[in-house]
This record gives C-alpha cells, sequence and structure tokens, in this order.
C-alpha cells in the first residue's frame, strides 16, 4: 500500500516537473536581453534595501553580491540563480525530509523492539528493492536535469560572453601581477592607458578584451557580470552595462601569486558626459608644473622611469602608466586611498603596505622622497 | 584475543610471547600483510590529516578578521597549498586506498591481495612522496629565502607554476612529491583489481560482491585512468621548468590552458575517487545498523559503473570561466548534470535501505547518517556551481570552497569516521567507546556546519577563495568570523577521537568476532583476524554470506 503511495508522490513530481519545463521552454519574455537594458531608475524588488538608491553603495553588506545585479548579464544571471536555488530548496526539502521521516520511523521501531522480546527476536521484513520505485528515482532526476540543461544552455546563448552587443565601447583589460592595465581607443585612433580604476558609462555595453601579462588573473565584479579569466597568450571576450552611474567593486578571482588578495577593481560608471570629461582628460598628455620640477629630475634620475610611464617624461612599461596618477582614489591596486601620506610611504618601501610586492624600494632620501611625492600629488 | 595487540600479532605469528617494540616495529616495517599495510596507511593518513587540519585552522585563524596581519601572503598561500595537496593526496586517497587494503581481501574471502609484495611498494611510495613534499619545509630555497614549501595552490595552474614566476626548487618538490606517491596508487589500483576479479572466494559471483568490493573496483580504475594523466603533466611541467621545455609557457606559444585541461582530466575523477569509496562504507554500514539488506543492489552497481563512466567526461566543468565557448560551455553543463542521477540514485536507495528498518544509532550510525545529510547538500550546490552562468558567478569564490568540503568533509570525512568506529573492532579486537564516539561526532557536526555554511555566505557576497585577507567594507566579516569560531570546535572532536583510539586501545570493550551483527565475510574471522584470515576459505551464498549463516529458514539466496 505505502509503494502506492510512493509511487503517486512521484506521479505528482514527474508531472509538475513536466509543466515546470513547459513553463521555461515558452518563448522568453521575462529575461532582459543584451540590447534593452532596464532603465536607470527602474527600481526591482531586492532582497536588501541597499539596492533602492540611485547610487551602487561603496560599502557594507551587498556591495559585491551577485543579487545585486545592476547590469544585464549580472541580472540573468541572478534571475537564473533564483529557479536554480528554488529547484535544489525542493529537492533538499523533499530528500531532507524523507530522511528525517525515516530516522523517526526508524528509531521507533528499534524503541518497540526493545519493548518487545518476541519482535526483537525477529529482523525487520527484508525488501530487496522495488523496479517501480527505482525506475521512478532515476527518471524524475532524469526529467530535472533536462530541465537544467535547457535553461542553463539558454542563458548562456543569451549572455553570450563572445558576442558584446553591437556598439559597444571596447577597453582592452591587461592582467599583472598584482595590478589591472586598462587601455582605451581614444577617438583619434591613439591609445589611452589607465589602471586599477575602470571608468565606464552608464547605460552603454562595455566590451572587455582580457589578456595577461604574467600568470592567470580573473576580471570579478559581481553586481555586473559573471567572471573571466585574463590568460596569457589567449585573448578572452566579456561585455556587462552599467545601469546605474556609481562605484563598482570587485576583485582578482584566479589565485594568481603572493598579493592576490590585494588585486582589487573599482569600476566608475559614469554619465555620459562625465565619462566623455574624463576619458579627454586621461587623454591629454601630462601636466608639467615647474614648481614640482625636481620631483620629476628625481622620477627620471632613478629606475622609476624603468617601470612606469608617464607622457612627457618615461615610457616604462612593468608598472601601472602614472601619466594622471593624481586622479585616481587608490594606489597599490585598489587597497590604499590615495593621499599625499600614503603615497610617500608607498614611493618609500611598498612592502610594507603590500607585502612581496614588485615594486622596490629606491632607498630615496627624504628629501627626494617629498619632491617625486609632490611630482605624483600634481598628475592629475 | 584479551591481551593487548602486539601479543596478538606474536600469537599470530608463532605463539611466542609479547614482542618487544624493535621486533614489533621491524614486523610492521617489513610486512606484506594487506591488514597491516592497510592499517598503517589508515594511520599515516590520520597523521597527515592532524597536520593539513593545522594548516587549516592557521588560515582561519588570519581569516577571522578583516585586515589581519597574523599570517603574511606568501606563508599563507604556502598553507592553502599544502592543506590542499595534503587532503588530497595524504589523506583522502591513502586512507581510502588504506581501507580498500584492509577490507577488500576480507570481504572477498582471501588470505591476502593478488600483489602483496607491490602493495607493500605501493605504501612506501606514498610514504616517501608525502615525507618529499613535506621535506619542502625545510629543504627548498628559494630567492630572497621566501619560498619554502609550495605555494602555486593544489591544482597549480600553468603558468603561476613556470620557472619565471615560481623561483627556487617548492614547485620541483610538489610536482616530485604527488609523482612519487602517485605511482603508489597506481600500483595499489592494479592490486585492487586483480584482487576483485581474481581471488574471491568460491560462490562470490560479481553480483554478490559487497558493495565495497564494487565501490574499490570502479575507484581502482578511475586511479588507472586519471593518475597517469597527472603524473603526464607533471613530468611536462618538470621538462619547462628544468630542461627549458615550452609546453605550458604562453610566451613561446606553449599552452596555459593546457595544464588546466590535464590536471582537471586527473582531477574530476579524483574527487569521484574520494567520494565513492565512503559511498561504499556508507552502503556497507547502514543496512546493519537499520537491519535490512541494500535497497536496489544491482542498481546501486550500475549507479556506481554509470558515476565512473561519467566521471571521466566532466573535468572541464571546472573551466568555466576560462572561456571555452558556449559549446563545451554547454556540454560539460550537460555532462555535470547528468553525473547527479547516478548520486542521487544512490541517496534514494540508501534512504529506502532506512525506510522501514528497526535504527540503531551507534556511532558509525550517526556519522552515516550525517554522511547521507551533508553530501545530499553538498551535491546541490554542486548542481548550482554546473549551472554554468551561476559557475561564472561562483567559481573559485568562497561558495565553491564551501561546495567541496561539504563534499569532501562532510562526505568522504564522515564516512571515514564512520568506517574507523565500524571495523576499529575486527582491526584491533577492541571496541572504541560510544560515549566519546557520540561527543566525537556531535561536535565535528556542529563545528563543520559552523564553519562551511557561512562560507556559502561570503561566496554570494563576492569573496573569492585563497586571498590571505580581505577587505573590511564587503559585509564578509560576519561570516568568516563564524567559519573561524568552527575551527576549535572541530579540533575538540578530533581531540575526542584521539583520546577514543588510545584509551580503547588500552581498555576498550573486547568485541568479539561480529560485535554489530553484521552480514559480510569479515565478521565471520577472528578480531583481529589471523595473517591467513580464515582458517578455511569462506564459501559465499549470496550477498550477504552471515545473514544466510543467521538465517537458514529464510536466506537470501532464494531472493536472487
Amino acid at each position: 500500500m505505502r509503494t502506492h503511495l510512493i509511487q503517486k508522490f512521484f506521479a505528482l513530481v514527474i508531472a509538475a516537473s513536466v509543466l515546470c519545463f513547459l513553463a521555461l521552454a515558452a518563448p522568453k519574455t521575462v529575461m532582459a536581453t543584451a540590447v534593452d537594458v532596464v532603465p536607470v531608475n527602474e527600481s526591482s524588488r531586492a532582497p536588501l534595501e541597499i539596492c533602492n538608491t540611485s547610487v551602487p553603495p561603496i560599502s557594507g553588506a551587498g556591495v559585491t553580491s551577485i543579487f545585486e545585479p545592476n547590469s544585464p548579464p549580472a541580472r540573468e544571471i541572478r534571475n537564473l540563480s533564483y529557479l536554480v536555488f528554488g529547484i535544489c530548496i525542493a529537492i533538499f526539502v523533499v530528500v531532507q525530509g524523507f530522511l528525517v521521516v525515516a530516522i523517526v520511523r526508524g528509531v521507533k521501531a528499534a524503541r518497540a523492539a526493545a519493548r518487545d522480546p518476541v519482535l526483537a527476536a525477529r529482523e525487520p521484513v527484508q525488501v530487496y528493492g522495488s523496479v517501480p520505485i527505482e525506475v521512478a528515482w532515476t527518471v524524475v532526476p532524469v526529467i530535472i536535469v533536462f530541465v537544467l540543461t535547457m535553461v542553463t544552455i539558454r542563458t548562456i546563448r543569451d549572455i553570450d560572453t563572445k558576442q558584446p552587443p553591437a556598439g559597444a565601447l571596447e577597453i582592452g583589460v591587461i592582467g599583472h601581477q598584482w595590478w589591472w592595465e586598462f587601455r582605451y581607443q581614444a577617438a583619434d585612433g591613439s591609445t589611452i592607458v589607465t589602471a586599477n580604476e575602470l571608468h565606464v558609462p552608464v547605460g552603454r555595453a562595455v566590451a572587455l578584451r582580457l589578456n595577461s601579462a604574467d600568470v592567470i588573473h580573473s576580471f570579478w565584479v559581481p553586481r555586473l557580470a559573471g567572471k573571466m579569466d585574463l590568460i596569457p597568450g589567449h585573448t578572452n571576450m566579456m561585455w556587462f552595462v552599467a545601469e546605474k552611474p556609481g562605484l563598482y567593486l570587485g576583485q582578482c578571482a584566479e589565485y594568481c601569486g603572493a598579493q592576490h588578495a590585494h588585486m582589487l577593481l573599482r569600476v566608475n560608471a559614469d554619465e555620459t558626459p562625465a565619462f566623455d570629461q574624463w576619458l579627454a582628460a586621461q587623454a591629454a598628455p601630462a601636466i608639467e608644473n615647474p614648481a614640482v620640477a625636481h620631483g620629476r629630475a628625481v622620477f627620471s634620475q632613478y629606475a622609476c622611469l624603468n617601470c612606469h610611464a608617464i607622457t612627457g617624461t618615461s615610457d616604462g612599461l612593468f608598472g601601472p602608466n602614472l601619466t594622471h596618477l593624481a586622479s585616481r582614489a587608490t594606489i597599490g591596486s585598489g587597497s590604499i586611498p590615495l593621499t599625499r601620506a600614503n603615497l610617500r610611504q608607498w614611493i618609500d618601501d611598498p612592502n610594507s603596505l603590500k607585502p612581496a610586492c614588485n615594486m622596490p624600494s629606491l632607498k630615496l632620501n627624504s628629501t627626494e622622497l617629498d619632491a617625486v611625492t609632490d611630482y605624483l600629488m600634481t598628475l592629475q | 584475543m584479551n591481551t593487548s595487540i602486539a601479543a596478538n600479532e606474536g600469537a599470530h605469528a608463532g605463539g611466542e610471547g609479547p614482542l618487544s617494540f624493535w621486533e614489533s616495529a621491524m614486523r610492521w616495517t617489513l610486512s606484506v600483510d594487506h591488514k597491516k599495510l592497510g592499517i598503517m596507511y589508515i594511520c599515516a593518513g590520520m597523521v597527515f590529516f592532524l597536520i593539513g587540519g593545522l594548516e587549516a585552522a592557521l588560515m582561519r585563524l588570519q581569516l577571522a578578521r578583516a585586515n589581519a596581519g597574523i599570517i603574511d601572503p606568501e606563508t599563507f598561500n604556502q598553507l592553502f597549498t599544502m592543506h590542499g595537496t595534503t587532503m588530497v593526496f595524504l589523506v583522502g586517497m591513502p586512507v581510502l586506498l588504506g581501507f580498500g587494503n584492509f577490507l577488500i581481501p576480507l570481504m572477498v574471502g582471501a588470505r591476502d591481495m593478488a600483489f602483496p609484495r607491490l602493495n607493500a611498494f605501493g605504501f612506501w611510495l606514498f610514504i616517501f612522496g608525502g615525507l618529499l613534499l613535506y621535506f619542502s619545509y625545510i629543504g627548498s630555497e628559494g630567492l630572497y629565502g621566501a619560498p619554502g614549501a609550495p605555494d602555486v595552490g593544489w591544482f597549480a595552474y600553468a603558468p603561476l607554476t613556470s620557472r619565471t614566476f615560481s623561483r627556487g626548487n617548492s614547485t620541483d618538490y610538489w610536482i616530485l612529491g604527488i609523482m612519487v606517491s602517485g605511482f603508489g596508487s597506481m600500483t595499489t589500483a592494479i592490486n585492487f583489481i586483480a584482487t576483485v576479479l581474481c581471488m574471491r572466494c568460491p560462490g562470490m559471483k560479481l553480483m554478490r560482491m559487497p558493495m565495497i568490493a564494487w565501490m574499490m573496483l570502479v575507484v581502482a580504475a578511475l586511479v588507472l585512468v586519471a593518475v597517469p594523466v597527472l603524473t603526464a603533466a607533471q613530468v611536462m611541467l618538470l621538462l619547462d621548468r628544468s630542461l627549458g621545455a615550452h609546453f605550458f609557457d604562453p610566451q613561446t606559444q606553449g599552452s596555459a590552458v593546457l595544464w588546466q585541461h590535464l590536471f582537471w582530466f586527473f582531477g574530476h575523477p579524483e574527487v569521484y575517487i574520494l567520494v565513492l569509496p565512503a559511498f561504499g562504507f556508507v552502503s556497507e554500514i547502514l543496512p546493519v545498523f537499520s537491519r535490512k539488506a541494500i535497497f536496489g543492489y544491482s542498481l546501486m552497481v550500475a549507479a556506481t559503473v554509470g558515476i565512473g563512466f561519467i566521471a571521466l567526461g566532466v573535468w572541464a566543468h571546472h573551466m568555466f570561466v576560462v572561456g571555452m565557448g558556449p559549446v563545451l560551455d554547454s556540454f560539460f553543463a550537460a555532462s555535470t548534470f547528468l553525473i547527479s542521477v547516478p548520486t542521487g540514485i544512490k541517496i534514494f536507495n540508501w534512504l529506502g535501505t532506512m525506510w522501514g528498518g528497526r535504527l540503531r544509532f551507534a556511532t558509525p550510525m550517526l556519522f552515516v547518517t550525517g554522511f547521507v545529510a551533508m553530501f545530499i547538500i553538498g551535491g546541490l550546490t554542486g548542481i548550482m556551481l554546473a549551472t554554468v552562468p551561476m559557475d561564472w558567478q561562483l567559481s573559485d569564490s568562497y561558495f565553491v570552497v564551501g561546495h567541496f568540503h561539504y563534499v569532501l568533509f562532510g562526505g568522504t570525512v564522515f564516512g571515514i569516521f564512520a568506517a574507523i568506529f565500524y571495523w576499529f573492532p575486527k582491526a584491533t579486537g577492541r571496541m572504541l567507546n560510544e560515549h566519546l564516539g557520540k561527543w566525537c561526532f556531535w561536535l565535528l557536526f556542529i563545528g563543520f556546519t559552523m564553519t562551511f555554511m557561512p562560507m556559502h555566505i561570503s561566496g554570494i557576497l563576492g569573496m573569492p577563495r585563497r586571498i590571505y585577507t580581505y577587505e573590511a567594507d564587503r559585509g564578509f566579516e560576519i561570516w568568516n568570523l563564524i567559519s573561524s569560531i568552527g575551527v576549535p570546535v572541530q579540533m575538540a572532536g578530533v581531540l575526542c577521537f584521539l583520546w577514543n583510539v588510545v584509551k580503547s586501545l588500552r581498555n576498550g570493550a573486547i568485541a568479539g568476532d561480529d560485535p554489530w551483527d553484521a552480514w559480510t565475510l569479515e565478521w565471520s574471522t577472528s578480531s583481529p583476524p589471523p595473517e591467513w584470515n580464515f582458517d578455511r576459505i569462506p564459501t559465499c551464498t549470496s550477498a550477504r554470506p552471515l545473514w544466510d549463516k543467521k538465517h537458514p529458514e529464510d536466506p537470501d539466496a532464494h531472493y536472487e
């Protein structure tokens, strides 16, 4: 009799799964596609209050949560996650429920046997299996797996990391131990190079062309898109559309050596005019202020210029481009706020702020330190 | 059977008095007896388990607070590399192979493994491989005196492992230590296959074998297919590092992605190598403590073999963020989902076994039930990670760390503890203390949940794995703190276990031949078994030969 109950239960589950699949396989209307970007002030239902403000938070729980998307790929993933979480929680409840019931019944049976010596002398009824039940719990998972495979493939196709939407702004991203290089194409065809703080326009698709100068890194800003690896000798693409202005945080997600933890990412989404202004400022040559000529001389005399580029002064490639260093909010790949004191300490002994980083201490004396710090602080 | 173990050994060896420590040590060292080798495998594995656990505890200490400065980044990177490598290659593999060694001949009614000396060879390769890896702490020198132990992560992605980025020779220690112990695993696998296929006692057809024998057969096949690929990849890496080859060097048209394919072609079957034997423990222990035959024996066998085959075709689900393209991503998502079907069948069959049984929650049963409950969670988070777009977010995050600890700790380690509590009486002749056993289980269970459940949340909140510290403004702190607080609870559980072993070896209750009223052949011989296992080779009439003996009125043979 109990067998019948179980069979009925599984028949129900099968029916429910088929319905679920049909619903999912229907033409999609819900999910945002690559082109129809959700407007900026559409407030999506979010579990955390933090998402309802018009500017993404830069601190606090949810700041890098995958459930707080602000970009179509991240939102599609979030929607898929709700579905998969739902299915998994349902499976969890059913299976753990059976386990708990089996335990309760089994312990009761054991207690009954402990009270009754006649019962205790016999083993419980031996059941060796049941073909219908076993078929049922093979077929039901197969159906669930089929549904999951279909929705997974559909979302892979929808997001299609290799095919950014038409008209996307393309930015080159190069991973280094342990900082990020960003390369923009200016209108006149020249290349604008900056580091660690990515600026993107709000509401326009951004395509990242990912590469690495040394080991494998991974670009991960959870509220914008899923991560994608930066692999030397192998170009990857990814794209996103920042829907709200503000600062999005992230960090390198593939172990890349000693300072993997401090390879942080900051993505500033600016309204288009502000973005254009920023880009034009970045395209300009470095400011030459005669008041800090001594600092510039220090920079050029010592090994600084071997690694760091400053337009008009040096063209080093191994470290971040410093042409507009003072326009950034942080140093040390997003890990240290850019203040004069921090910058001076960084130049004096980078290892004291970011242990094992690749920049050596040049043992400058304090006059030289002050001069070069002042010089760099003028590079707006 | 009521004197000390050493005396037992003496009695079996020739009936003389107790042996001196030195004689006893010589006997163990020179032994080719599968039981001694099995016990040595398990003991050595447990020593490495303590070392690997301490490494993890240090990491959790550092991660308890944001921006903590207790451990410097290079040391931290060595800790997680050594923790992962140790737990996979020096704990999981040897302990499970040790159980295979100890149990297979006893369970299939043989007097030893097919190749006893090869067996001892495999064990000593494992020991020396492990020691070689740990010798890196003192033997390896790097530039600036920095790298002691390997620090490239347990899957050692190229090109971080190249001479350019991994200076010194710590990575060479990693390669050689794992390679040596890998040869040991391969010889053991050959031995398992030969023993299971050729050494079964009369009447034990393949479809009457204990589930463990089936699981070990599939595991051995997987080891034989997967480990040589790792060894080959390591040889290539060694050539890159030492002789200037360019297999994985992108500067000279080598491929960094190639290493990932080769490594995970080994690495994913490896996960099943680590979990299938634990499935075997559950499939043996659960029926005995439910007082019922395993539900759906043949489907269980089919599921095991199915897992074995599918396990060879899922490796690239570790590589969804490499940019393989939609076709490969879809294929590996589908194959990964598919493997959840046979895995699900196993869980349902265990539930079917418990259903209507008379459950007795002795310590082995507690651990087995904990295994089933935790493995369900690990399996379901696995489904989430197989959903490629979710993996784009969650890959390499703490969610993954939580997921695989549910599989390998909640799964494999709980299975190992269940097996130790269950077969300790057979191996030593004495019972482990039940009271301490229950403390051990509950402390481990609570500590485990505290440590690994919050990791799912910190992963969802965007915390990548393998970072030695994290920012204070991201909402990670509270979850990391809870994770870290779970560690001392787990340590207390492990201490309970160690104390239990010491205490029970001295004055545990005498076990007798068959303390659990079980049904497989190992319980028909004495505890501990004589060196020759069985005075007379047993015969087998069904999948539960001792059931048939105990219930001649209603033997299993009638239902085959």
